[in-house]
């Protein structure tokens, strides 16, 4: 679980590279809160092979990566 | 991130270039049909926040830029107030870019447009600008961060619109006084007198503008494109080395190719040279760091110039203070004589190179040591 809420790319992005070259797990989700961060994320995880799935939590964003 | 390449970036690069060459061509300074850096401290003139008598206009193109992008982000739902990131490290750093573009003469944005105008000075503030951009994410890669944002009340995220809003609306109606008063001057009319609270210049760049509604019209339409396309000088650069990702490049790209081929269709082009550059220095250590504040500032800043003020419009308090940072940026530039200045040119069949005044190398030093501060205070380290 990644929570970038707050922070503004490239941020979002290093943080789930962070916990991508961590954990290695088939699953993970990042929380964001503007839809730079949204869009640059997802696009970052699908580079890194993840299937994508957008929620909305709130006013926020729901990423879910899936391997 | 993915290697696509967003069409509308490269889109909002060519809008800007056109925009500059077109400004330029109706009567906006030579170089400089762009410039946030050149424009703020124009807005910072013309309140007397410095008294600079050549740089002082209130430039519309500042008020579109963030009114477009206010105007986008309410339409796409994407307005909304946050601050509370590091707001007073952001206001030094915003500082500390506009000093260095002031030695440079130029934000990123004029940097790229002075390249389109055959400037090579501007190429090494680009090496400059580079060299920034690498040290900022190398601090970015160890873990640099200012704090995270909140949720904020809406009229803090409003607070540099409206007041954008009020100066435009105030300066219109000095206007027909203003321009009367900068005409009398130049024809040397006896008693010549400005009764509004502004000031303007009548010689020099701030003399110099576009027509108010074009220049407005063209701020707007950058703002809208900018805001849409996450349009970014620095975040350019960043991005390719941080994710080997070259959507924003492009936009970058398509400004230089934009204003050269622009300059070269209206026949300003006269080959690429480093003497005698409109409002443009050699003195090319102080071109370089004066680039590498801007670069680095920018990049712990997350965003250049513009990237700050379309920001500011989409409610970001914090970038709000940053643009504010950069306006009394300004007003420390002209006031302490930190700026950098044109040429001299030939004096006695000598060609004569602007020399950077004890101020200025002074200010430019401290700001790369403070960068350097400020840069290794705020690693959080990344956990591998």
């Amino acid at each position: 679980m990644v929570d970038a809420r707050g922070y503004a790319c490239p941020k979002p992005v290093l943080m789930t590279e962070a916990e991508i070259n961590k954990t290695n797990a088939d699953e993970i989700i990042v929380l964001v809160d503007n839809r730079t961060a949204e869009n640059n994320v997802a696009n970052f995880a699908m580079s890194k092979g993840y299937k994508v799935t957008h929620d909305r939590e709130g006013r926020d964003f729901k990423l879910i990566l899936k391997k | 991130m993915s290697k696509k390449i967003n069409p509308l970036i490269i889109v909002t690069g060519l809008i800007i270039g056109i925009a500059a060459i077109l400004l330029t061509k109706y009567g906006n300074p030579k170089n400089m049909g762009f410039c946030i850096a050149c424009f703020i401290r124009d807005i910072a003139g013309t309140t007397k926040l410095h008294t600079a008598p050549v740089v002082q206009y209130l430039r519309p193109e500042i008020v579109g830029i963030v009114l477009g992008s206010s105007i986008m982000a309410f339409a796409s739902g994407e307005w909304r107030a946050k601050g509370g990131s590091s707001p007073a490290l952001r206001f030094i750093l915003g500082f500390m870019v506009m000093i260095g573009a002031l030695i440079f003469l130029g934000c990123p944005l004029r940097m790229v447009i002075r390249m389109g105008g055959g400037d090579l000075n501007a190429f090494v503030g680009l090496a400059g600008f580079v060299v920034g951009i690498l040290i900022g994410v190398l601090f970015l890669k160890k873990g640099f961060e200012l704090k995270r944002n909140y949720d904020t009340a809406n009229l803090d995220g409003l607070v540099l619109p409206i007041v954008l809003i009020i100066l435009f609306v105030l300066f219109m109606i000095a206007w027909p006084t203003l321009s009367k008063y900068v005409a009398d001057v130049k024809a040397e009319v006896e008693g010549a007198t400005n009764s509004t609270p502004f000031a303007i210049s009548t010689s020099g760049p701030g003399s110099m503008h576009a027509p108010i509604i074009m220049a407005l019209a063209f701020g707007l339409i950058v703002g809208v494109l900018a805001q849409k396309s996450r349009m970014c000088m620095v975040g350019g650069i960043r991005d390719i080395v941080l994710f080997k990702n070259f959507n924003l490049i492009t936009g970058f790209v398509a400004v230089f190719v934009a204003v050269l081929v622009g300059n070269i269709v209206l026949g300003n082009f006269k080959g690429f040279s480093v003497q005698s550059q409109p409002i443009a220095h050699s003195s090319e250590i102080w071109n370089f760091l004066g680039m590498v504040i801007v670069g680095w500032g920018s990049c712990l800043l997350g965003g250049c110039p513009l990237r700050q003020l379309i920001l500011s419009g989409e409610g970001n308090a914090d970038s709000a203070i940053t643009v504010i940072g950069m306006l009394v940026g300004a007003a420390f530039a002209h006031n302490f004589s930190l700026a950098g200045g044109a040429d001299p040119g030939m004096v006695d069949g000598v060609y004569k190179v602007f020399e950077l005044n004890a101020n200025g190398k002074f200010a430019a030093i401290c700001c790369l040591i403070a960068l350097l501060i400020i840069s290794v205070t705020n690693l959080n380290k990344v956990e591998e």
